[in-house]
């Protein structure tokens, strides 16, 4: 008994370090990041597009449009395809293919971002420049690297989504005569639609937060684009392109672009996780 | 006015679909494929067993895949163990309340935090702050904090299937509460706990923005833990983006993509007998 | 074979079980004597198995479970705080309604309980193994596949590696929750007499919903009704002549 206790006691304490990892992770981040912001100002840091480390002008409004404009981009794809295919996987597609079919999705969520990033220069980027025109390294790269990155985070939770409308609402809306498609969109995609939202805004932070494909092919250049053909970077792409050599006060300032991305993602898991679970309790009622 | 009748819309939805699900496959064929086709004939036995030479020009990837296994295999080291344990307090050792909501709102926050800012805090919490250095166990430990939400939600998912009855009658055999668990209940979990474990491996070894900023990018065998080395997602990147050897890049992705086929191969293999036995 | 004079085996003494705050078995008081084979019959919801769940203990898991009154075996209170509850379990050994063989071979099954009491000689699990399947009265059918895996076995089959499973650890007191209730009659005559064997060694306490079987398997009877022990008494007697009406009701099958 005493034994139990004890062994209970320290499991409990293990099981706080995810908990200690997610304070630390913040807690480290603001510390380092935070006081450039407060002697920038919010005007200077996230309203400034002057990035100029060497004459110290840390302006990372671009990059916060560059993020937001590549996510936007992403999203159209990555809920088109994701949904597209959540829908054939639990919908239309005899149970054998979709036991085929799942694990290779999450197969393209295993490939490294390195090398959808790369993948993405010597096909997507090519293509562009040939037949567009501009540098080819665009937001529509971009866009389109992320959004094929994102595909099966938004599937596979979608899955989830729809699997747990009860079959009833599905044979109910079939006996009464609706189509499969009517029955689909009417019934199905109504039911799971909390989950389907949490589905995307998860999506939405795989492709904020991505780096390394994105550094390949947005062009990283400092101006805000204007039109789907231009370079463009984002939030990650400074960090992780500058973090290399940068010190003192720059590098303070990657740390504050951090923060930046780190608030954005919070956001977005928290409304994630919370229309996630209000999904679950309406479904449960 | 409708523009289609309910038979018409449906034929056309469902063609729809069909052809999405076709292009996702087709991108995730071509990708592998493109890599494989241009790679493979790269890849040969004393590409695997020989160092760079040149910056990677010429030479093989002999230090990145031990850098890439020594990183991998200790995070999976350090996190398996961890988020075993913390799934067992979940689901063995307390009832659902603030304190799990609590355990579980951190996971699932952790799980969205993108690799880079995991990369930045590595960076000053453990080669700076605690002096690891940029080091094979810098990276580990930061791969350990990110791959653990994984780990806690597949064993937890694992753990909860082993039936009710089995802990009932290990108990009625007299046995403890950690014997049950250690006994029964975990070995019963273990192909599901196996799975969360391999995939968190792969994710491991594609990972390159963390492993940047906290293993470090040195093109040389890691002597010890606290060795700086390089892994094999970022040797392909830096061959590929400085456009030091377009085929020794194509052969490090080849090398890649292969190890993740494998691992995800197993975890489905894994998985699929496990189905099968809990049923 | 009652024997009355001795110490009781178990004394439950006003004993009152609740869920949530809710009684579901009322100051029940019962004294079993070692070796008789008690069986407990009544309708369902009347409490059966919340009593033997409280005999071993398994009701601890139980959330908002709570009990009032006194248990005891050979004199001592089984929920005093000292005691050691994993003993208690081995000593009031337990066969559930539904078989449910670990995922391993049926050797394992046997062995389980004995290796985490400490035991490890080879020869000395074997033998375990044996006399128990021999006393389960399933030896003969799989003495040659020990090592298959228990869930190739038939359900009846099942139920008795369960009852070896248990025997295995020596118990005083078996305490078995509908062992036949999924299984046909020649499953069922099999374990009705292991049971009667085993009561020379053991004492029992069979739940059954069947009054046959209780007629044939017990030398006592204790009819429960809504959470009420209704009366105890002799099997023949209470079978022949019951004291209270409603006893005759049930059996007769008026009930209702
Ligand atoms: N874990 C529990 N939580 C709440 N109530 C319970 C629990 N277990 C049993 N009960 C309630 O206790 C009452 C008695 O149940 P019990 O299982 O002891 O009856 P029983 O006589 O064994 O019935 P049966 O013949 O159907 O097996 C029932 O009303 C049941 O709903
Ligand atoms: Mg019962």
């Amino acid at each position: 008994m005493k034994q139990d206790k004890a062994i209970a006691f320290a499991l409990m304490l293990i099981a706080l370090s995810a908990v200690s990892g997610l304070a630390l992770i913040t807690v480290f981040i603001f510390k380092e990041g935070l006081p450039l912001i407060l002697k920038s100002g919010a005007g200077g840091f996230f309203f400034s597009t002057d990035w100029d480390p060497k004459a110290k002008q840390f302006g990372i409004f671009s990059m916060i449009v560059g993020s937001l404009v590549v996510t936007a981009g992403a999203m159209i794809i990555g809920t088109v395809f994701g949904l597209g295919l959540a829908i054939v996987l639990t919908i239309f597609c005899p149970k054998a293919l979709a036991a085929i079919l799942k694990p290779l999705i999450e197969l393209l969520a295993g490939i490294p971002s390195v090398v959808y990033g790369f993948i993405g220069v010597v096909t997507i980027v090519p293509f562009i420049r040939d037949y567009f025109g501009g540098p080819g390294l665009s937001v529509l790269a971009t866009s389109i690297v992320l959004g094929v990155m994102v595909l099966p985070t938004v599937t596979s939770i979608s899955i989830d989504a729809l699997k747990s409308v009860p079959r009833s609402y599905w044979e109910g809306s079939i006996a009464l005569g609706a189509t499969e498609w009517q029955s689909t969109h009417m019934v199905m995609l109504k039911a799971a639609r909390s989950g389907i939202v949490a589905a995307i805004i998860l999506g939405m932070g795989r492709a904020v937060g991505e780096t390394m494909a994105v550094i390949m092919v947005c062009g990283n250049t400092l101006e805000i684009p204007s039109t789907p053909l231009d370079p463009l970077r984002t939030l990650t792409s400074n960090i992780a392109l500058e973090m290399g050599y940068a010190t003192g006060e720059h590098r303070e300032a990657l740390f504050a672009t951090a923060v930046t991305l780190f608030v954005i993602i919070m956001i977005l898991n928290i409304a994630a996780l919370t229309i996630a679970r209000r999904g679950i309790m309406s479904n449960n009622r | 006015m409708r523009l289609l009748s309910p038979a018409q819309a449906q034929k056309v939805a469902v063609a729809t679909m069909w052809t999405l699900a076709a292009i996702t496959i087709g991108i995730l064929v071509f990708i592998i494929g493109y890599i494989l086709v241009l790679g493979l004939p790269y890849v040969t036995w004393s590409f695997l067993t020989e160092a760079p030479r040149q910056m990677g020009r010429s030479g093989g990837i002999l230090p990145m895949i031990v850098a890439t296994v020594a990183v991998a295999g200790l995070a999976v080291l350090i996190a398996g163990p961890v988020g075993v344990a913390t799934a067992v307090y979940l689901t063995e050792y307390t009832r659902e309340g603030r304190l799990t909501s609590f355990i579980r709102f951190g996971a699932d926050c952790l799980a969205g935090i993108p690799s880079i800012i995991f990369g930045l805090f590595g960076f000053v919490f453990f080669t700076i702050t605690l002096g690891m250095g940029l080091s094979v166990i810098s990276g580990a430990l930061t791969l350990a904090l990110m791959v653990l939400p994984t780990i806690i939600r597949t064993a937890e998912v694992a753990i909860r299937a082993v039936p009710y009855s089995y802990r009932e009658v290990s108990y009625g055999l007299g046995t403890t509460r950690w014997q049950m668990i250690t006994k029964v209940v975990l070995p019963s979990a273990l192909p599901g706990i196996c799975t969360g474990v391999v995939l968190s491996v792969g994710r491991s070894i594609s990972e390159t923005a963390a492993v940047m900023l906290t293993a470090g990018s040195a093109p040389r065998m890691p002597e010890s833990m606290f060795d700086s080395s390089r892994t094999l997602a970022l040797h392909f990147y830096i061959l590929s983006r400085e456009g030091i050897s377009m085929t020794n890049a194509y052969a490090t992705a080849s090398v890649l993509i292969i190890s993740i086929l494998s691992l995800n191969v197993i975890a489905y293999w894994i998985m699929n007998r496990f189905m099968r036995r809990v049923r | 074979m009652t024997d009355t004079t001795k110490q009781p085996k178990i004394q439950v003494r006003d004993v009152t079980i609740s869920y949530a705050g809710k009684a579901v078995l009322r100051n029940l008081s019962l004294d079993i004597h070692p070796n008789e084979r008690l069986a407990i019959i009544g309708p369902a919801n009347s409490g059966k198995t919340s009593l033997l769940r409280c005999l071993n203990r398994l009701n601890d898991l139980q959330y908002g479970f709570s009990v009032t009154g006194q248990i005891l075996l050979d004199g001592r209170d089984i929920y005093a705080p000292n005691v050691d509850v994993a003993a208690l379990r081995r000593r009031v050994g337990m066969v559930y309604a539904v078989p449910v063989p670990l995922p391993w071979s049926m050797y394992e099954n046997i062995v389980f309980g004995l290796r985490v009491t400490g035991i490890r000689d080879k020869a000395t699990l074997d033998e375990r193994v044996e006399t128990s399947l021999k006393s389960a009265v399933l030896w003969d059918e799989i003495k040659d596949r020990l090592h298959e895996p228990a869930h190739n076995l038939s359900g009846g089959q099942q139920q008795r590696l369960c009852l070896a499973r248990v025997l295995a650890l020596h118990p005083d007191v078996l305490i078995l929750d509908e062992p036949c209730s999924g299984l046909d009659p020649i499953s069922t005559g099999k374990i009705e007499d292991a049971l009667a064997e085993l009561a020379a060694r053991h004492t029992i306490i069979l739940v059954t919903n069947n009054t046959k079987q209780a007629s044939r398997a017990s030398d006592r009877i204790a009819f429960f009704l809504m959470g009420e022990l209704v009366e105890t008494g002799p099997t023949t007697q209470i079978f022949t002549k019951p004291n209270d009406p409603r006893t005759d009701d049930y059996i007769t099958g008026r009930f209702g």
